[in-house]
């Protein structure tokens, strides 16, 4: 059985599938008669619990640290709370309850309890109770938990969706693809499939359902479809596809030291976007010689509290001094708020989080947070060119309240007699139309321009990419999108020594390559895996071929004329796109 | 009866960490141990309870214990509240 989803990550993948649903609980209330059997129905379901715990925590401190696998012990010691234990053996006993009722009762009260203190550490530890508690309850009701941490065996993960979470604990080893009920090519699932490098097909509807356990599945990440438990033709097929394609690949890893430049030598960079400092080496495999957006989120969204300066330094001195020969890394300010929480961080809730208090906005309403993180991209700046990127400008007036803030954090280091490199180069992220509008008034303030097609797009078009009822009308190729496009490298390039780059999807994508090329831009920034492919297309073309490929785009009306003639001119021009 | 009061000085507070520990070197003992946080008395030898106390940074307790262990009881958690549990900064 074939079915179409969107393309999400390239590549063939060819594995048993696991079916990863998240089970809702419902635990339905019963009077019961034999208290001493539901008591030890219970005791049971607690100890198989603690075992599952310590295995847990027995692997993961062998394969991460001890520190990551503290977690468990805390979730141990849940199971041991005479409160807790006490209050769902009592609840049996006194109201003749069914156990999974009483165990259901007890986490809710605790939940709501550490739900409602002010202090962030423990208003985020009403999770775990959660946890614990979703643990006790699908014992109780012998439930598998499926655990995707530790596999045996490779396997193609389908799922209606995947959280950070569920992608942050996986199997990076055994997971060989990922198909999906829902999302799109910028969902987290699209992204971490590309930063991981394994095909991904999302948006599938119902694979979650049509999918048993053990089946095989192709997931041809090239063209966006899925076999289910395919026939011998179809498995042999799909295994010439995979060998051709790896050897396309090996084919691009030649260009791996080889730099991005035209035949009539325009040069451009062509760095990749990374959130952790273990995703540098992906971008060195693939011969990225820089980081032209560091997404310094993840430090906090990876973290049970706000990391402090000295922790987020360390993280960025190690990414930064890995490219101090190269072209750099640009650090992204954090960028909060929208469809990106932090546990230990309260927000209010917002009707619109995406045109709510994020990113820039956030940090300028928390000036101790930002300096916290100002400072500390400052001191590692000492160790290698560093460049400081805000995100969600949409006027002239933030850029110069940030760059207050930034100048105040290097009196104070002067002061301290810190070390940073004082010519530091601070640029935006362009992706509020405003922005991009009035490039010509910012650029005054700023050295660079980073273009962030994916909430440019989103703003621009009105349209939630997240959403499948329009999704199909997000198309970073939309005239309207070329224009700010144009307009802001443009304007860069009326002052001297300024310049555009982009770090949205849209710079990685081969169909827009061409043009972006051929308008100017700068600094190409992706997922690391698309590096090698962008570069062969920009050595194959003169900047003289690309910038009027692009002039004749700009003509065209609708971004599916523009796609089919970039389409057309790379088969014209022989040049392979996977 | 042994009380006596301490400033918990770790950065963090009694949180899942320094609380787990404590819970841990409070079931060593056979005495009751409570810990009395302003108005609420919790249960020493709970971390769920000692979790819900919400106890941060600076915040000061009293340990009291009941049984024939007392003495060593409050003397090894006061020092372990002292001991700032070993953080790091």
């Amino acid at each position: 059985m074939i079915k179409e989803g969107i393309q999400a990550s390239s590549g063939i993948a060819i594995a048993q599938a696991v079916v990863y649903v998240k089970q809702e609980l419902t635990a339905e209330k019963k009077s019961i008669d034999d208290v001493q059997g539901e008591c030890g129905r219970f005791s049971q379901a607690v100890e198989k619990s603690k075992q599952q715990l310590a295995t847990l925590k027995e692997k993961t401190a062998s394969e991460m640290s001890e520190e990551e696998a503290a977690i468990f012990d805390a979730h141990s010691m849940f199971l041991e709370d005479p409160e807790f234990v006490g209050a769902i053996e009592q609840s049996i006993k006194n109201d003749h309850i069914n156990a999974e009722a009483a165990t259901q009762a007890a986490v809710d009260q605790f939940y709501a309890m550490f739900q409602a203190m002010d202090d962030p550490y423990f208003k985020g530890r009403a999770a775990d109770i959660q946890d614990v508690g979703n643990r006790l309850l699908r014992n109780l009701m012998g439930i598998e938990i499926m655990d995707i941490s530790h596999l045996d065996h490779d396997v193609i993960l389908v799922a209606k969706d995947l959280a950070p979470s569920d992608t942050a604990t996986m199997d990076k080893v055994h997971v060989k693809g990922f198909a999906t009920d829902v999302g799109s090519r910028t969902s987290h699932t699209a992204i971490m499939a590309r930063s991981l490098e394994i095909p991904a097909v999302l948006g599938l509807e119902d694979i979650t359902e049509t999918t048993k356990n053990g089946e095989i599945l192709i997931v041809d990440g090239i063209t966006g479809s899925v076999i289910v438990d395919p026939t011998e033709e179809e498995l042999k097929a799909y295994q010439q596809k995979k060998e051709k394609y790896d050897a396309y690949m090996a084919e691009l890893a030649k260009l791996r030291d080889q730099e991005a430049v035209t035949t009539d030598g325009h040069k451009v960079k062509v760095v990749a976007n990374i959130g952790n400092p273990k995703d540098v080496d992906g971008v060195v495999r693939n011969g990225g010689k820089g980081i032209g957006l560091y997404r310094s989120e993840f430090l906090y969204m990876n973290s049970d509290e706000m990391p402090d300066e000295n922790k987020q330094f360390a993280a960025y001195k190690t990414v930064i001094e890995q490219f101090k020969d190269g072209d750099g890394v640009i650090i992204r300010t954090l960028d909060i708020g929208g469809d990106k929480k932090l546990p230990y961080l309260p927000l209010e809730d917002e009707m619109n989080p995406f045109l709510g208090l994020r990113a820039i906005r956030l940090c300028l309403s928390k000036p101790d947070l930002f300096k916290t993180q100002l400072r500390a991209i400052l001191r590692a700046s000492a160790f290698g060119k560093t460049r400081i990127m805000f995100p969600m400008i949409g006027n002239v007036d933030e850029v110069r309240q940030a760059k207050a803030i930034l100048k105040t954090c290097m009196q104070e280091l002067d002061a301290e007699g810190v070390d940073y490199d004082h010519q530091i180069e601070v640029g935006i992220m362009v992706e509020i139309p405003s922005a991009a509008i009035t490039a010509d008034i910012i650029s005054d303030e700023v050295a660079f321009f980073s273009i962030g097609t994916n909430d440019l797009c989103q703003y621009t078009l009105a349209v939630d990419r997240m959403n499948q009822n329009v999704s199909y009308l997000y198309d970073p190729l939309h005239p309207a999108i070329l224009r700010l496009v144009q307009n802001v490298i443009v304007q860069s390039h009326k002052k001297a020594g300024k310049f555009t780059g982009m770090c949205g999807e849209m710079a990685g994508d081969p169909v827009a390559t061409l043009i972006l090329l051929g308008l100017g831009l700068d600094e190409f920034s992706m997922s690391a895996s698309s590096i090698p492919q962008v570069k062969k297309i920009i050595r194959s073309v003169s900047y003289k071929q690309a910038q009027e490929i692009a002039n004749k785009a700009m003509t065209m009306s609708t971004g599916k004329e523009i796609r089919q003639y970039v389409q057309d001119t790379l088969n014209q021009l022989g040049i392979e796109v996977m | 009866m042994k009380r006596q009061q301490v400033t918990v000085t770790n950065k963090a507070g009694l949180h899942a960490r320094a609380a787990s520990i404590f819970v841990s070197e409070a079931g060593k003992y056979e005495s009751d141990i409570d810990v009395i946080y302003g108005e609420t008395r919790l249960n020493a030898k709970s971390i769920m309870g000692l979790m819900s106390g919400g106890i941060g940074q600076g915040a000061t307790i009293v340990i009291e214990a009941n049984g024939d262990d007392e003495e060593e009881a409050v003397d090894s958690l006061v020092a372990l509240i002292e001991s700032g549990f070993d953080e790091e900064d």
